[in-house]
């Protein structure tokens, strides 16, 4: 196997396994949050309901993290096994956010050890709620840490290089690169807003299915009014992301726009093909490219003209764009919609056909997670590193990664098959209607 | 002390609690597959489940702590490492995979599963000795250079006794661990079955860990005999080593003091992993890298060591409290109350 190959097979490896752990991550890192806000709303309201949510939530959550972890040690290891080079460079500069966030992860698995393991263990509910404060904590913090090593691939900081080598090397200013606070605080961000939907989706199934039970009820209303909040930051933040990307990675924002030529006044191109370098079929909106780059309707956004062709991203990431788009504004319009219809008790929110839009909503914002992470990744290229190391300069020389992602993509079946299949099982020979009756036996308590 | 010799000695220590809970948790899962087997769960299974349970997660970390931070101390390994192993090591992802969430799904999903069990019971046994390639061939003579490219050399590696011997011995070893830990934790559960069972194990796998442990000794001299002559200058840690292995396998003979017996499997392994380490100075890939010339330069070193320190300062206390919930809570470990999810 020739060079070419290892970097192709390394691309679509490293693609294969991220797209894979980034489904189990998402949840990892925002259903402890919705657990730890289910655990203190029942705390607050003194209502047996939420505190039951949060341990079916947790319940379920193990198998995903399971699943996240094993995957999350693979690409771990991946990335010195497809890219030595990259990481031998990147290493001496990046390597401390990488360390702080086993600490993270640490963490996290030792508190949720305990968490799973002390149900009723203790009399008073607010010591399980501190124990779930870790727990969420050391989860986003993961994700904080390794999408700054993200944002420093995309904006590398902190070094200078004299003869070839790194010199006037500065951990910090590695870290805190200018594609950093925007980065991980959109990651963040949706990852709440994706998990908190995901569970909306579960709670809405129940609720179709048969189950009218308040507990889903609850469960419903509670998912849907925190994913309308974090779906309206994930949309400020993203705007935010826009100006940066005008700033400082301009030829990714005009791949994803199609702005072909530099230009004042520039519109925004939603939707549409792009057939022998022209835009066709599209929605075209005035000034807004301007506005979104640079708060400005009239300011000048560089096009792709400006780049020699040898550094342009494919083009294709402007659908990307199109999705992750679309369906953020979708899910701010459909929980909004719940929310005030709630409010003002609209008939509408409980018929069935608007139940099945939130079903379809989980997977939606899983849709648009990956599309969001395809679009920043396929938008850097060339680059491993922007500006300092191409993509192809950074792969593996090992003639083996083809045979290597042909084990993988089987391991991610099982692995994808596993757990829905265990996932489904858990709730289905264990409905809450079920669960309430025994932990109302057990108590002798007023639960219903 | 240098940063260099700082660096590596976290990480080997890293490394070393790493065999130390993994080998518990690997051979735990084989005897409960085994026991599965051939009907014995209902002697062994509560034990194994009761301990392990809380700590798989724990477990993982180390391993992933071991290889982040030799990267960040030791940038180089990267380009060294990561090169030759991708095969042997993404075979030890896989089982790593297939293991970790396995066993979540038999013990959070469908609790007593006999195929989830045997999977991951079979995938554990076999992840000691696909990682443990990674010794052997840090040892050298597997890789050449080819236009600037480490290449490793398979048939080599396959062919030669010390690979063999290494994997021998890190199978016997996980269960050898393993059990003898497994004894003492559920002797303190009061569960006589069980604790005669493990303690037969332990006996069992005695042997073939110490014969395989000298014989590797015996094979380096063939094969790298500058690391033989090291660790002859180490003979005192060998031996103390030694002496503490007729102490564990003693102590399980007269069925006494099986805490006593532990700790001093503990300090069996430790000897021998620390005097090989230091031994193994200053190579990380003989002959090709030292820990001098693929240390990080000195901002990265300091920051990581600041960063490891208020690290631990965050889970030492941690860690006391897990143990202190789950390995020294007299009433959970005999299993009275059952607080699980």
């Amino acid at each position: 196997m020739g060079n070419e190959e290892a970097v192709f097979f390394s691309r679509v490896l490293t693609e294969t396994t991220l797209s894979f752990h980034i489904i189990y991550a998402t949840i990892g890192v925002g259903v402890p949050l919705m657990i730890m806000i289910a655990q203190w709303v029942g705390i607050k309201k003194n209502d047996e309901h939420y505190i039951l949510l949060a341990r079916r939530w947790a319940r379920g959550f193990i198998i995903t993290v399971a699943v996240g972890v094993v995957t999350g040690t693979a690409i771990g290891l991946q990335l010195s096994l497809l890219w030595p080079n990259f990481m031998e460079l990147a290493g001496n500069v990046i390597a401390l956010p990488l360390f702080m966030e086993t600490f993270a992860f640490f963490f996290e698995a030792i508190f949720l050890g305990i968490y799973l393991y002390t149900w009723d263990r203790f009399e008073n509910q607010k010591k399980h709620f501190l124990l779930l404060i870790p727990v969420a904590i050391g989860a986003s913090f993961s994700a904080v840490f390794i999408t700054i090593v993200n944002a420093f691939m995309n904006a590398p900081r902190g070094f200078d290089i004299a003869n070839g080598e790194l010199i006037n090397i500065n951990p910090l200013l590695a870290m805190f690169n200018p594609a950093m606070p925007t980065k991980v605080a959109h990651v963040v961000v949706t990852a709440y807003m994706t998990a908190a939907f995901v569970l909306a989706a579960i709670a809405a199934f129940r609720l179709l299915k048969g189950s009218n039970h308040i507990y889903h009820k609850k469960a419903l209303y509670l998912t849907m009014k925190v994913g309308l909040v974090f779906a309206i930051a994930a949309a400020i933040i993203g705007d935010f992301s826009g100006k940066y990307l005008a700033e400082y990675q301009p030829e990714k924002l005009a791949a994803a726009e199609w702005h072909l030529e530099t230009s004042e006044n520039a519109p925004l191109i939603m939707y549409g093909i792009l057939k022998d370098g022209e835009v066709k079929y599209a929605i075209e909106i005035p000034f807004a490219l301007s506005f979104l780059a640079h708060s400005s309707f009239t300011q000048e956004v560089i096009g792709l003209d400006q780049f020699p062709e040898d550094e342009i991203p494919p083009l294709y990431i402007h659908y990307l764009f199109d999705i992750m788009i679309t369906i953020g504004v979708w899910m701010i319009l459909l929980s909004a919609v719940f929310w005030i219809g709630m409010k003002r008790s609209w008939k509408m929110v409980s018929t069935k056909w608007f139940r099945w839009l939130i079903v379809l909503g989980g997977p939606l914002s899983m849709i648009a997670i990956e599309a969001g992470w395809w679009l920043a990744e396929v938008g850097r290229q060339p680059w491993i590193l922007r500006g300092l190391m191409r993509t192809q300069d950074a792969a593996t020389t090992s003639g083996h990664v083809d045979t290597m992602l042909i084990l993988f993509c089987l391991l991610y079946l099982v692995l994808g098959i596993g757990s829905i299949v265990v996932l489904r099982k858990m709730f289905r020979n264990n409905p809450v209607e079920r669960e309430i009756e025994d932990r109302d036996s057990e108590k002798g308590g007023d639960l219903l | 002390m240098t940063l260099e010799i700082l660096g590596i000695s976290v990480l080997w220590t890293f490394l070393f609690g790493y065999i130390l809970i993994g080998a518990i948790d690997f051979g735990a899962g084989f005897f409960n597959a085994y026991s599965l087997i051939t009907g014995r769960q209902r002697i062994l299974t509560n034990i194994i489940q009761r301990y392990l349970s809380p700590v798989w997660e724990v477990t993982n970390v180390f391993l992933v702590f071991f290889f982040v931070g030799i990267i960040g101390f030791f940038p180089k390994t990267a380009f060294y490492y990561g090169t030759t192993l991708l095969v042997p090591v993404s075979i030890g992802i896989i089982l790593l995979a297939i293991r970790g969430s396995y066993y979540a799904f038999e013990t959070y999903g469908a609790r007593g599963h006999k195929g989830y069990s045997f999977m991951y019971g079979l995938a554990g046994i076999l992840i000691p000795a696909s990682l443990s390639i990674v010794l052997t061939i840090s040892e050298g003579g597997f890789i050449d250079m080819v236009d600037g490219n480490p290449v490793l050399d398979y048939w080599r590696l396959f062919t030669s006794p010390l690979t063999w011997a290494i994997v021998v011995l890190s199978i016997a070893a996980t269960l050898y661990i393993s059990a003898v830990f497994l004894t003492w934790y559920a002797n303190k559960a009061h569960d006589t079955d069980a604790t005669n069972l493990l303690r037969k194990y332990a006996l069992i796998w005695a042997l073939p860990t110490i014969i395989t442990a000298g014989g590797i000794i015996f094979e380096l001299r063939n094969h790298n005999p500058e690391h033989y002559s090291h660790i002859q200058s180490f003979w005192p840690m060998f031996l103390l080593s030694f002496i503490m292995f007729v102490g564990t396998v003693w102590l399980l003979w007269k069925r006494s003091k099986y805490g006593l017996a532990f700790m001093l499997l503990v300090g069996q392994f430790a000897f021998a992993f620390f005097g090989y380490g230091a031994s193994h100075y200053p190579y990380l890939l003989y002959p090709y890298l030292t820990i001098y010339d693929s240390f990080t330069n000195p901002a990265m070193a300091i920051s990581l060591i600041v960063v490891f320190i208020m690290g631990l300062g965050l889970l030492i206390p941690s860690l006391y409290l897990l143990m202190r919930l789950f390995l020294f809570d007299k009433d959970y470990v005999r299993g009275k109350g059952d607080y699980h999810a």
